[in-house]
């Protein structure tokens, strides 16, 4: 199956937030292919509020299966959360179970005025009442498979299909 | 022997000893430990990774720092912790010490915190609980006798690395009572497993365990020559509750010569930093222009040990 221009996707979703966003609006990307996405929707859309990142493995709901993964990266919400708009950038969006993590997060910031949810590509598959406000594309993905985003050395964006 | 801290897919179980941990668990130790320092900084100090689990500090010691920094870390963990302080009288004899630990498993522990005077202390729970199938209980060790206080190692890397980085360039002094010291034991181990090329103890003959050049560290029984173009100062507490008989002439005489002043800091590196695991002797190893000089790392060093404190239960307990 012929997978999506990457960075194309990154443009229109750019595009499709763009009417939607209030002047204090925060972009929080979630580590790591979400970071690069919202890194692109920040530059693209020009806003004043620095780009937080989540890590969201301290949240995660399978750590007492699972533990901890390796290289861990630090939260940076570089902002004052209570109040502010904040939409979750994230790459794929698949059970919704990192999303719920994610907002975990983030309330322990303060109370922000709304979350929204941008992602780059929806896979379906969801196992949590989570919706994106904003979708890049929607595609149909098999279980058995993992859709992963990556960079290459220039730093361009592109997905990747591979068995899980 | 199989290393009885690791499980059987070479993940850590109990934290016992640095002795034996590769390089790479302490790395991984230290780098989980960094995200965690960002929580002090959050309006809700805390993570849900211990939810549900309760970790029993188990003192047969004295401490006020350590059992606090412990309770500290397993709260912003979100774990319940339950202090038991258990007096330094009553010698525990190895059976009351099971029989305890026996009891606090009948209470569902996950997990225990312990200090103990006698070496080797945790390391009889750790066997007890793996060979009674109990392996979802973790141990760990908070300091026992002279032989090792892991946490307080970690923390010490951690604080070395926040400053300096690399472990590769570094010249090391540890400086005191290395002989009474447990944790210039964990100390030592870090160190060189990490890969500091240069570890150097510095201290009085009578404080210094006569093989302890075997640990592969050079022995200086002078400060100043000692000190020379060193990174990192690493002082420890004389521990006058553990000597036995006459290892020093007093206290005035130690500080004389072994205590650490500008004058005897001057010839470190100019961006040297000064550790000390406390609590502080102020005029017996280390003078209180330099305990509060700009060298000293000595709070940051507490700050640090409730991350590495957090890592450590968290990788534990997801072992």
């Amino acid at each position: 199956m012929p997978l999506p221009d990457a960075e194309r996707l990154c443009a229109a979703l750019a595009d499709s937030l763009r009417p939607g966003l209030h002047p204090n609006t925060a972009l929080v990307g979630i580590h790591t292919g979400g970071v690069w996405v919202a890194e692109r929707l920040h530059a693209a859309l020009g806003l004043k509020t620095p780009l937080g990142s989540l890590d969201v493995s301290f949240y995660r709901d399978d750590f007492s299966r699972s533990g901890l993964h390796a290289q861990l990266k630090s939260s940076d919400m570089p902002f004052e959360v209570e109040d502010r708009p904040i939409v979750i950038v994230d790459d794929v969006l698949y059970t919704g179970r990192t999303i719920r993590a994610a907002m975990n997060e983030i309330f322990d910031y303060g109370r922000p005025a709304r979350i929204d949810l941008a992602v780059l590509v929806d896979r379906g598959g969801r196992e949590l009442p989570i919706c994106p406000r904003w979708t890049g594309q929607t595609l149909q993905i098999e279980p058995g498979k993992n859709l992963q985003l990556e960079r290459n050395e220039a730093g361009v964006l592109a997905l990747r299909l591979i068995d899980a | 022997m199989l290393n009885p801290q690791l499980n059987k897919d070479g993940a850590l179980q109990h934290l016992l000893t640095i002795d034996g941990l590769p390089r790479e668990i302490l790395s991984a130790i230290l780098d989980t430990a960094t995200p965690f320092t960002e929580v002090a900084e959050r309006e809700v100090k805390k993570l849900p990774l211990l939810r549900g689990k309760s970790v029993f500090n188990l003192f047969f010691e004295n401490s006020t720092r350590t059992r606090t920094t412990f309770e500290i870390a397993a709260k912003r963990l979100s774990a319940d912790v339950i202090n038991l302080n258990i007096g330094t009288s009553s010698a525990a004899k190895g059976e009351s010490l099971l029989d305890t630990v026996d009891n606090l498993c009948a209470m569902q522990a996950d997990m225990f915190v312990v200090r103990h005077a006698v070496s080797g202390a945790p390391f009889l729970i750790a066997q007890h609980l793996a060979a009674t199938g109990r392996d979802h209980i973790h141990v760990i060790n908070a300091g026992d006798g002279r032989h090792a206080h892991p946490t307080q190692g970690l923390l010490d890397m951690y604080t070395i690395r926040h400053y300096k980085k690399d472990f590769t360039r570094l010249v090391v002094a540890i400086v005191g009572d290395v002989m009474h010291s447990r944790v210039a034991r964990s100390q030592i181990s870090a160190l060189t497993t990490l890969g500091v090329p240069e570890v150097r103890v510095i201290g009085p003959k009578t404080l210094i365990p006569a093989d302890v050049d075997r640990l592969g560290v050079s022995v200086f029984n002078d400060m100043r020559a000692g000190l020379k173009d060193v990174d990192v100062v690493m002082m420890l507490r004389l521990q006058s509750e553990r000597m036995q008989g006459a290892l020093l002439p007093s206290p005035q005489e130690f500080f004389k010569y072994y205590g650490l002043t500008a004058d005897k800091l001057s010839y470190a590196r100019p961006d040297a930093i000064v550790m000390h695991p406390g609590p502080m002797n102020r005029g017996v190893e280390i003078d209180s222009a330099v305990a509060d000089g700009r060298h000293a790392v000595i709070l940051p060093q507490v700050t640090f040990g409730i991350a590495v404190r957090m890592a450590v239960m968290s990788m534990l307990a997801g072992a």
